[in-house]
């Protein structure tokens, strides 16, 4: 790791000015994933800014929407009554990310933010039409995602929250790679009032991404049966060692039949 | 350069770290308590697991800063000062759950976290999930579930 300055500021005004002021100063929330890119040189910030002073955790549900606070980790969501009584699904999500340890410290703030292309809270904001509130603004999750490690996120802006409305059901599957345990393909699945949406995580090449077709579908009538058949083209679509590009475009098709089914 | 001062197995340290310094080289370098281990190093394998103010964490994927006024329990602290055991690690003896010894700190740990979070019980399943980031290459994991199961109702006062 190369060494960098580090601060932890007391206050949402604060951090905003330390990372605005320094185009190579960089946000740290739980660590999870920033910590390992540290350490592996990939990054080389002039300033870590610790948003761990800032409080934003917590979740209330008022008027058919979860407000979740950015720093609020993993496990606080995967053990909540309240996401559990809400969005069972955003709870089961969060409870399929890393492992205890990991969920103990990783943020959902942290995970958004970042837009690892394999990450699964992508995948829920995406399809149940999240907003992700900021120090400055509300950004709509079909606006904030765009494109692999890439978000609508200006230097120095911080996510203070992110809001879920709450779905008719919705369902997350993932297959995952035996090894790192991150999402091959990942597929959310989500009848909401606008009707249904679907969106896929560890496939696209540019990160998390809607199915038109599927959601058409889906909107019509939310079973199974409805998309079986649907292909997805493989050549948007990530290929490596673990899975060539037309292997996720089949599973896409198996994971999101999976999911469907699991909505009920 | 920056001094953390942190409570490690009750006892308060301050330490001169750099900012990059991991939370696990204080503990092994600065402080000698070589028995929290890494593995990885890619906060995959749970040889580095440590209580961070009561709750697991990975202390490989952990800055040294950002443990700064937290109360850390590393392997160490276990035992009580007199030497006996801790509920998990009698059972880890009494159901041989380790032959290398090298991921048992970590496992120890975990599985103390992992316990105490199920105050009503615990299933097999349950236990093989929560052990997700702990990785074992000498038993199969088959002794390790089996002492966790064990050390349950010690650690929850039921037998």
């Amino acid at each position: 790791m190369y060494d960098f300055a580090y601060q932890k500021p007391g206050s949402l005004a604060d951090a905003v000015k330390a990372l605005g002021a320094d185009g190579d100063a960089k946000a740290l929330a739980g660590g999870m994933t920033y910590i390992p890119v540290l350490k592996q040189r990939l990054a080389k910030p002039s300033t870590v800014v610790d948003l761990s002073g800032l409080g934003m955790k917590g979740i209330s549900v008022a008027g058919g929407v979860v407000k979740i606070g950015a720093m609020t980790t993993h496990m606080t969501v995967a053990n909540s009554a309240e996401v559990k009584s809400a969005i069972p699904a955003l709870a089961a999500l969060a409870g399929m990310i890393g492992d205890d340890a990991v969920r103990h410290r990783g943020t959902i703030g942290g995970s958004i933010a970042n837009n690892d292309p394999a990450a699964d809270y992508p995948a829920a904001a995406l399809a149940l039409g999240a907003t992700i509130v900021t120090d400055r603004r509300s950004i709509k999750a079909d606006d904030f995602f765009t494109g692999m490690f890439s978000t609508a996120l200006e230097q120095g802006e911080i996510i203070t929250a992110v809001e879920f409305p709450v779905p008719a059901k919705a369902a997350y599957e993932k297959f995952r790679n035996p090894a790192s345990r991150y999402a091959i393909v990942g597929v959310f699945v989500a009848r909401t009032a606008g009707g249904a949406r679907v969106a896929v995580t560890g496939a696209g090449q540019g990160g998390v991404f809607r199915h038109a077709e599927m959601e058409k579908a889906l909107t019509g009538n939310f079973s199974a049966a409805a998309i079986k058949g649907i292909k997805t083209p493989p050549n948007d679509l990530n290929g490596d060692i673990h899975a060539s590009s037309e292997y996720r475009a089949h599973l896409v098709g198996v994971i999101a039949g999976r999911a469907v089914a699991k909505a009920g | 350069m920056p001094q953390v001062t942190l409570t490690v197995n009750g006892k308060q340290h301050t330490v001169e770290v750099e900012n990059r310094t991991l939370l696990v080289e204080v503990l092994r370098e600065k402080l000698a308590l070589t028995g929290t281990h890494v593995g990885c190093d890619t906060s995959q394998c749970g040889a580095c697991v440590v209580h961070v103010d009561g709750i697991s964490a990975k202390s490989c994927t952990m800055l040294a800063v950002q443990a700064a006024g937290t109360s850390v329990t590393t392997i160490e602290g276990l035992a009580k000062p007199d030497g006996t055991l801790h509920p998990m690690q009698e059972m880890f003896r009494e159901h041989h759950a380790l032959q290398c010894g090298f991921c048992t700190p970590g496992m120890v740990m975990s599985a103390i976290d992992l316990v105490n979070n199920h105050p009503g019980g615990i299933t097999e399943q349950e236990i093989r999930d929560g052990l997700e980031g702990n990785l074992c290459r000498c038993t199969g994991y088959h002794n390790i579930v089996k002492a966790i199961a064990a050390a349950h109702p010690l650690m929850h006062g039921k037998a």
